[in-house]
């Protein structure tokens, strides 16, 4: 009886509950200040219903049915659930010091920080606008743990390498990076003021993008306005100026010409500078070639929103010289931005981006063999920059190898400039229907045009030197890329009982990318002087000749992917999370026996803070306890490597005219290549401590199975015929693991003095379990001059591990060579390698494991102060365990040398690390560990001043807030590595952190102010 | 209102989302260039193919440059004892199967079969007039890359009328070098009676080549009869004779001329670079053989020549080797010292520097419009057979025959050679039997020094161990297999003995 009239009154509690609607409405102010806050989003839980403060912060809210809950939420704000049960509801938000509300974007779609089940990091426009980056993935280095940026060179516009927990396969390891759900490629068009967030997703939930997520997913949102909002304007501008960290200390030209007669006298030689006095210090090419070089920087963004629209508006300008070449390494860009997104009806947004960007760069040779630096360290301090008749001198014409040249004259005959016109837009509709229906469709693209032009005018550097024209060269490209991508899917959300909140997602998603590529070199008469053909823009007609000529044949490609995808997130009381995650993907890079598979991810949560035991706890805030685990691919390789076509080079001479044949075997082919598949692990926590502190925890072990890899392969396929190669193959697995944990504290001292601090670090131990090429191993990047190969890939060791003759000190007497296993050419003075296989003889069978590239562990810190007008900011990060391969010396008898050869063997006794000179013949030269360096750093990254003014104290102005600041970026390394920068890298996973002189990273000093009207 | 509004709007999303969500075929792309199993569709597509065949005759510029350094004629010189590591080694007889040149021989030679095998495997497919020529250029090409890898390597994989591909290469098997060239025979045999005797296109075979490629084979097996048979009835058809000025032959001048049977064809107008030298329309040869930092004075009387890269230097003992008179010596070697002294110029010396240079192939001055990397786009096609190498095989296969042998003939032909060399008579050889065949072999090496013969000669005719310092008979005769070929078709061969 109790309890069937218990029933009844529950029956009536709901029918009368849910039978009254009633019409809310209220205002939504600022707890502490009192302010009133426009743009607050107020949803009624459990739905899809819901509205937004307007102008004055007041809101109304119609038909809402009394004892359901509204959730009121702005961003920098705590959230706040009220229940409806009165008609006049205001509502006071707190300050939030937290970061647990908010929003993050896990790909199509997004979730709470505090509900993530996966591994995901963000970036705020904060961060980005404390860090000032030059370019956008600066933001991320450093910061995020778990994600490595290196640069490619300090170089103006120069691309940056981007890799997400170790370098998960041996071909292109570069992540999924998506502007506004837009796929780019080149990150250098993005202006970093115009960045609202930067996501990255780093384990499994990366899934949602399938055959593409192995390598991690970036997701990028760019600004959109607030509603509701007047308008403003933020104008931000810098200036400043560049210089070389770092010189590298070479010998003055007495030292250099003694050092030289020294190792001619060795070899039983006539010494070449007889008489060394008066020889001075001679020429410093690298004080000639580095130089103090400008940047500069402007943007602005107009915001507003109405009751139903926003807009945001953003333009800027970037130029920066380089420290090399000045103007010759000019780079340019210019960007605008417009968002504007719009409620077409309450049901029915409208959003949209659009950007365009321009850039222009000009370029010099770097990091190579005969690059401008590798020059500078190579030419005899003898040498004066002018000879006897005011030209460019030349290095003397023996004793100097036929690539080292005067550097000088390479600026000075360098005219190379890139250009790129490139639009990307993202248009999108989202229809809310059924109360928990969500449509919503997006169409993404980006089109690109990017022309280059050089110019080389008729030159010699020296006698047989390999960069010499005979005749002068203009060559032109032009290369148009088009891609779109199609999403549309379908959402729904639903809390069922106030506890079971599910969300369902289904969607396709459809990407096509096309390119084609317009080239043309022609040779001019010796003497013609066109330098400023390469200041024009192209030449029409002289493209048409290759149109004509070519047709354009290979020279297009098309490429595409097919996709459908579901998830499904269920959550308990906000306590237990479970997220499942299946895509199906269609690949053209495939054959008929690979094209489509299935990549299926989940994730499990647990708040345990939410549960009764923790919930009244002072000191833990938050804790959150998370696993990921899944399936994901990976298909950047080339088109068409199932199929063997007709693309190679088959050319001969007939009747004394090149005849080409177009009809010889391109790549060998293998049709049952598939895509790479990756299985990642991620067991994490989340915690808050007494509301102020922020840990995030994480183990992860991803393993790469089925690499795609290019090995040498028989000659009897006819590899290494013109224009063919190896086929790809499924051959290998690669497994990175490691730890990463950040931490994060912030605090209001007092009402004048705030602090915050970050540090992240992330452990990375990456190994290679199996290579199936047929000899089980990959070799990559270069080492002197004709040398084997000094990195590889093998099972048992790091990827792209050096491999080389391991030394023990130096020979001192003629009876230690002869008590040592036979090493060919030894002697004493010489590098004494270890004969690892003890057979009595140095040979390559004793080449070993050296060092490996890839850090043990990289960090990140930084700390924020702002007390009363002033904010000061400093961020540092370093990197300990990578080894970096010294090889910016050509080491001929005439070239110069490192100042650390005057500390060299000269005798018994005399050194036990760096070996004696001589011209004769000497294995010093092989690769071995002499040549591999500690490349472990610490780097003072940016330090900030700013000072602004607000309020009162620009009352007479327009202006409402005004920022001055001073800021160094680069300021100090510390390092052992005796190179110019141990941050950078070609970023090949099978060849980096090999050094030709790499252009290092500038320092940069800038002044700059923002201001806010 | 408002609520049609939206079903429309959410009718067109639906449709807009049907529409794209496409079937599967939106992945499948079709490819800009042609799919090699959907080719051969008209005469055009063969004629294309065999452009592609003939290609790898101009990578064979390693043999003949790897070809003199083996042998007693020339050091491998370069800059430095370490440039270029696998020729230094194949100098001094210390090559090893690690060798990255003689890797390279191997790949570019098969590409070479490869290439000419695809024609041949599609032989049928279609039909057109003269498809026959086609087909025979296609055995004659398959027929000299196999004589290289019998020349270097003896017993080779032997794949006859298909491609090898992707997974092949771990069923094939050596075939013994007698059946390698019982296929480069009736290749031959088939070119002979279906070439023509003047080739469409300069630089196309021809009926004579094939012939003397025929003969050449014959007289590597010592199967000396047929030899001087198919010899014969060559210098019989009178279609080749030799030129009457010895110096005109190595000369841009020279190319293609009545003596030459066979010349692997190069051109300047196309640039290369060191990764990819078999990518090069260039003979890369010349610039390794030229003189080091050889300077001139423009136009004055050294301004004939360009500088290269100091390998393949000629040996006093092979300076030696021509008799007073010899009209041959001052073309086939350059004394850089006298002429200095004669001109003016100013040279580098590099490694093993000798003071000789291989002047038959040395970099000629280069006219402006030729491309760089200079050093390995010289024009100066290569004379593979010249009718003075066929008279001379002629006269040895006559020489030699064990059941007819006619050393009238051989001392006629012979001399045919030498009234030309010397401008006389007078030096005309009357010797027979084995001392004959002593003259021939001198004869020989003074005729085509500098031509990559001499290495091959000496194996053949069992004289290398007493030539060649540091060669090892019953070892040295070919060259290892390179070691990673054996590892990639699964380690099943045996290596070369001695290895």
């Amino acid at each position: 009886m109790l309890r069937k009239f218990t029933l009844l009154l529950f029956a009536f509690f709901i029918l009368s509950a849910s039978a009254q609607q009633i019409n809310v409405k209220g205002v939504v102010k600022d707890a502490t200040t009192g302010d009133r806050l426009p743009g607050v989003s107020i949803a009624v839980k459990g739905s899809t219903t819901g509205t937004d403060t307007d102008f004055d912060g007041m809101y109304n809210l119609n038909n809402v049915a009394k004892g359901t809950t509204l959730v009121f939420s702005y961003l920098g704000y705590k959230s706040s659930a009220i229940v409806v049960d009165q008609e006049t509801i205001n509502v006071s938000l707190e300050v939030s010091s937290e970061t647990l509300d908010e929003v993050i974007v896990i790909g199509y779609g997004t979730q709470r920080k505090k509900e993530v089940t996966g591994a995901v990091s963000v970036v705020s426009s904060e961060s980005i606008e404390q860090l000032k980056p030059t370019r956008i993935e600066q933001a991320l280095q450093g910061q995020v743990a778990g994600v490595s940026i290196s640069s490619t060179s300090g170089s103006p516009g120069a691309a940056s390498n981007i890799r997400i927990r170790g370098i998960s396969t041996n071909g292109d390891s570069r992540p999924l990076i998506l502007l506004d759900g837009n796929v780019i490629e080149d990150l250098s068009v993005v202006n970093a003021s115009d960045v609202e967030t930067i996501n990255v997703l780093k384990d499994a939930t990366a899934g949602i993008y399938g055959v593409r997520g192995a390598n991690g997913v970036i997701l990028i949102t760019t600004k959109s306005g607030r509603k509701n909002t007047e308008f403003k304007t933020t104008l931000n501008m810098y200036y400043g100026f560049q210089e070389t960290t770092r010189k590298i200390p070479l010998l003055n030209a007495t030292e250099y010409a003694l050092l030289a007669n020294e190792a001619y006298a060795a070899n039983g030689e006539v010494v070449p500078f007889p008489n060394t006095n008066g020889l001075g210090q001679g020429t410093n090419w690298q004080n000639k070639v580095f130089e103090t070089a400008p940047i500069s920087s402007i943007d602005f963004t107009v915001n507003k929103g109405t009751e139903k629209s926003t807009y945001s508006f953003g333009m800027s300008v970037l130029d920066q010289d380089g420290i090399v070449g000045g103007d010759k390494a000019n780079f340019n860009r210019t960007n605008a931005r417009f968002n504007f997104n719009t409620d077409i009806s309450k049901n029915l947004k409208f959003t949209s981006s659009t950007i365009y960007t321009n850039t222009n760069k000009k370029s010099l040779v770097e990091n190579t063999l005969g690059s401008i630096l590798f020059n500078a360290l190579n030419m005899p301090a003898t040498t004066p920059v002018y000879d006897a008749n005011g030209n460019f001198s030349t290095p003397p014409s023996i004793g100097t190898g036929i690539e080292v040249a005067n550097p000088l004259a390479q600026i000075d005959n360098a005219h190379n400039r890139a250009w790129v016109h490139k639009i990307s837009g993202s248009y999108g509709l989202n229809f809310q229907f059924l109360d928990y229906f969500t449509a919503e469709t997006r169409i993404q693209f980006n089109s690109a045009s990017a022309s280059s032009k050089s110019f080389s005018p008729v030159y010699s550097y020296g006698n047989s030197n390999v960069f010499n024209v005979d005749n002068s060269t203009l060559s032109q490209y032009e290369e148009h890329f088009n891609d779109y991508t199609f999403d549309a899917f379908l959402k729904y959300e639903r809390v069922f009982n106030d506890v079971h909140a599910v969300k369902a997602m289904v969607g396709t998603s459809v990407f096509k990318t096309q390119g084609n590529l317009i080239r043309n070199q022609s040779n001019f008469a010796e003497g013609n002087d066109l330098t400023d053909v390469v200041e024009s823009d192209l030449n029409e007609d002289f493209l048409q000749i290759f149109r004509n000529k070519n047709n354009g044949k290979n020279l297009t490609f098309d490429s595409r992917l097919l996709s459908y995808f579901a998830r499904l997130q269920y959550s308990y009381d906000s306590k237990y999370l479970i997220s499942a995650v299946i895509r199906r993907d269609g690949s053209s890079k495939f054959g008929p026996a690979n094209k489509f598979g299935y990549f299926p991810t989940a994730s499990l949560g647990w708040v345990a803070s939410e549960e009764e035991f923790l919930k009244d706890s002072e000191v833990l805030s938050f804790l959150k306890i998370r696993g990921s685990y899944g399936v994901l691919g990976n298909d950047r390789i080339a088109n068409f490597g199932f199929i063997s076509l007709l693309s190679g080079e088959g050319d001969y001479v007939f009747d004394n005219e090149i005849v080409r044949g177009n009809a010889a075997f391109g790549n060998v082919s293998n049709p049952q290549i598939k895509w790479e598949k990756q299985i990642p692990l991620d067991i994490g926590a989340d915690l808050e401590l007494f509301n102020k502190v922020n840990i995030t925890l994480d183990y992860f072990n991803k393993k790469t199975e089925d690499l795609l890899v290019q090995p040498t392969a028989s000659g009897l396929l006819g590899v290494s015929a013109p224009g063919s190669g190896s086929p790809i193959i499924n051959a290998g697995t690669v497994e990175n693991k490691g730890f990463e944990f950040s931490i994060g504290y912030k605090d209001q001292v007092s009402n004048d003095f705030s602090f915050s601090a970050n540090y992240n670090f992330t452990t990375l131990e990456n190994n290679v379990l199996f290579v199936d090429s047929g000899t089980g191993i990959l070799e990559g990047g270069s080492f002197g001059v004709g040398q084997d190969a000094p990195s590889r890939m093998e099972a048992g060791f790091p990827i792209g591990y050096f491999y080389g003759y391991q030394t023990d000190g130096i020979f001192q007497t003629q009876s230690e060579v002869d008590g040592h296993a036979l090493q060919t050419n030894a002697a004493p003075g010489d590098l004494r390698f270890v004969d690892t296989n003890n057979d009595g003889v140095v040979d390559v069978d004793d080449k070993t494991y050296i060092g490996d590239p890839i850090a043990d562990i990289t960090m990140g810190l930084n700390l924020s102060l702002n007390y009363k007008a002033f904010d000061l900011n400093a961020y540092a990060f370093a990197s300990i365990g990578n080894e970096i391969v010294r090889n910016y010396e050509r080491t001929l008898p005439l070239t110069n040398r490192a100042t650390y050869f005057l500390d060299r063997w000269t005798g018994p006794g005399t050194s036990t690390t760096t070996p004696r000179v001589t011209t004769g013949a000497t294995g010093n030269n092989l690769f071995s560990d002499f040549y591999v360096e500690d490349g472990s750093f610490v780097r003072l990254q940016n330090v900030q001043l700013g000072y602004t003014l607000e309020g009162s104290r620009l009352e007479r102005s327009q202006l409402d807030k005004v920022r001055f600041y001073v800021s160094a970026s680069n300021l100090f390394t510390l390092t052992k590595y005796r190179g110019y920068d141990p941050t950078t890298s070609n970023g090949n996973p099978i060849g980096g952190g090999i050094d030709q002189g790499f252009y290092p990273n500038p320092r940069t000093f800038l002044f700059g102010m923002n201001v806010n009207f | 209102m408002k609520k049609i509004n939206i079903k429309i709007i959410s009718a067109i999303i639906i449709l807009i989302t049907l529409n794209v969500s496409c079937s599967d075929d939106f992945v499948d792309v079709k490819s800009n260039s042609e799919n090699s199993e959907e080719f051969f569709n008209s005469e055009a597509d063969y004629q294309n193919a065999l452009v592609g065949a003939y290609d790898l005759l101009q990578a064979t510029y390693l043999n003949v440059l790897m070809g003199e350094i083996a042998s007693d004629n020339t050091l491998a010189g370069g800059e430095s004892a370490t440039d270029v590591v696998g020729i230094q080694e194949v100098d001094d007889m210390i090559h090893t199967p690690m060798n990255a040149q003689l890797r390279d021989i191997w790949g570019w030679m098969f590409s070479g079969v490869n290439r000419a095998n695809y024609i041949l495997e599609f032989k049928d497919k279609t039909n057109f007039t003269g498809k026959e020529v086609v087909l025979a250029e296609a055995s004659f090409l398959r027929a000299y890359y196999y004589f290289e890898l019998v020349k270097w390597f003896g017993d080779v994989p032997l794949v006859v009328d298909q491609r090898i591909l992707f997974g092949d290469q771990f069923t094939v098997d050596r075939t013994p070098k007698a059946d390698v060239y019982a296929q480069i025979e009736l290749d031959l045999i088939y070119a002979a009676s279906n070439l023509p005797v003047t080739p469409s296109q300069e630089g196309r075979v021809t009926k004579g080549a094939a012939q003397a490629l025929l003969g050449k084979a014959y007289l590597y097996q010592e199967k000396f009869d047929a030899a001087a048979a198919v010899l014969d009835q060559l210098i019989a058809d009178a279609n080749y004779d030799l030129v009457s000025d010895y110096n005109s032959i190595f000369e841009d001048a020279g190319e293609n001329n009545i003596e030459s049977v066979f010349e692997v064809q190069y051109s300047e107008a196309e640039g290369a670079g060191f990764d990819c030298l078999q990518c090069s329309e260039g003979n890369v040869a010349v610039g390794f053989s030229g003189v080091r930092n050889y300077t001139a004075t423009p136009d004055s009387s050294g301004d004939i020549f360009s500088s290269g890269f100091s390998f393949n230097v000629p040996v006093q003992e092979v300076v030696d080797a021509f008799e007073a008179g010899d009209l041959r010596k001052e073309v086939a070697i350059l004394d850089i010292e006298a002429w200095a002294s004669q001109t003016g110029i100013t040279y580098g010396t590099g490694f093993e520097h000798t003071g000789y240079f291989n002047r038959k192939y040395l970099p000629r001055k280069r006219s402006t419009s030729a491309q760089g990397d200079r050093n390995l786009t010289n024009p100066n096609n290569y004379r593979a057979i010249r009718f003075a190498d066929v008279l001379l095989m002629a006269a040895e296969a006559h020489n030699r025959s064990t059941t007819a042998p006619n050393d009238a003939k051989a001392q006629l032909y012979i001399n045919r050679v030498r009234q030309r060399a010397f401008g006389d008579q007078l030096h005309n050889i009357s010797s027979t039997g084995s001392a004959l065949t002593e003259l021939i072999y001198q004869e020989r090496r003074v005729e085509l020094v500098g031509e990559g013969h001499r290495f091959f000669d000496l194996v053949r005719t069992g004289k290398a161990a007493q030539e060649i310092d540091g060669f090892v008979a019953n070892k040295h005769e070919v060259f290892p297999i390179p070691t990673i070929e054996i590892e990639l078709t699964g380690n099943r061969w045996l290596q070369n003995p001695g290895y």
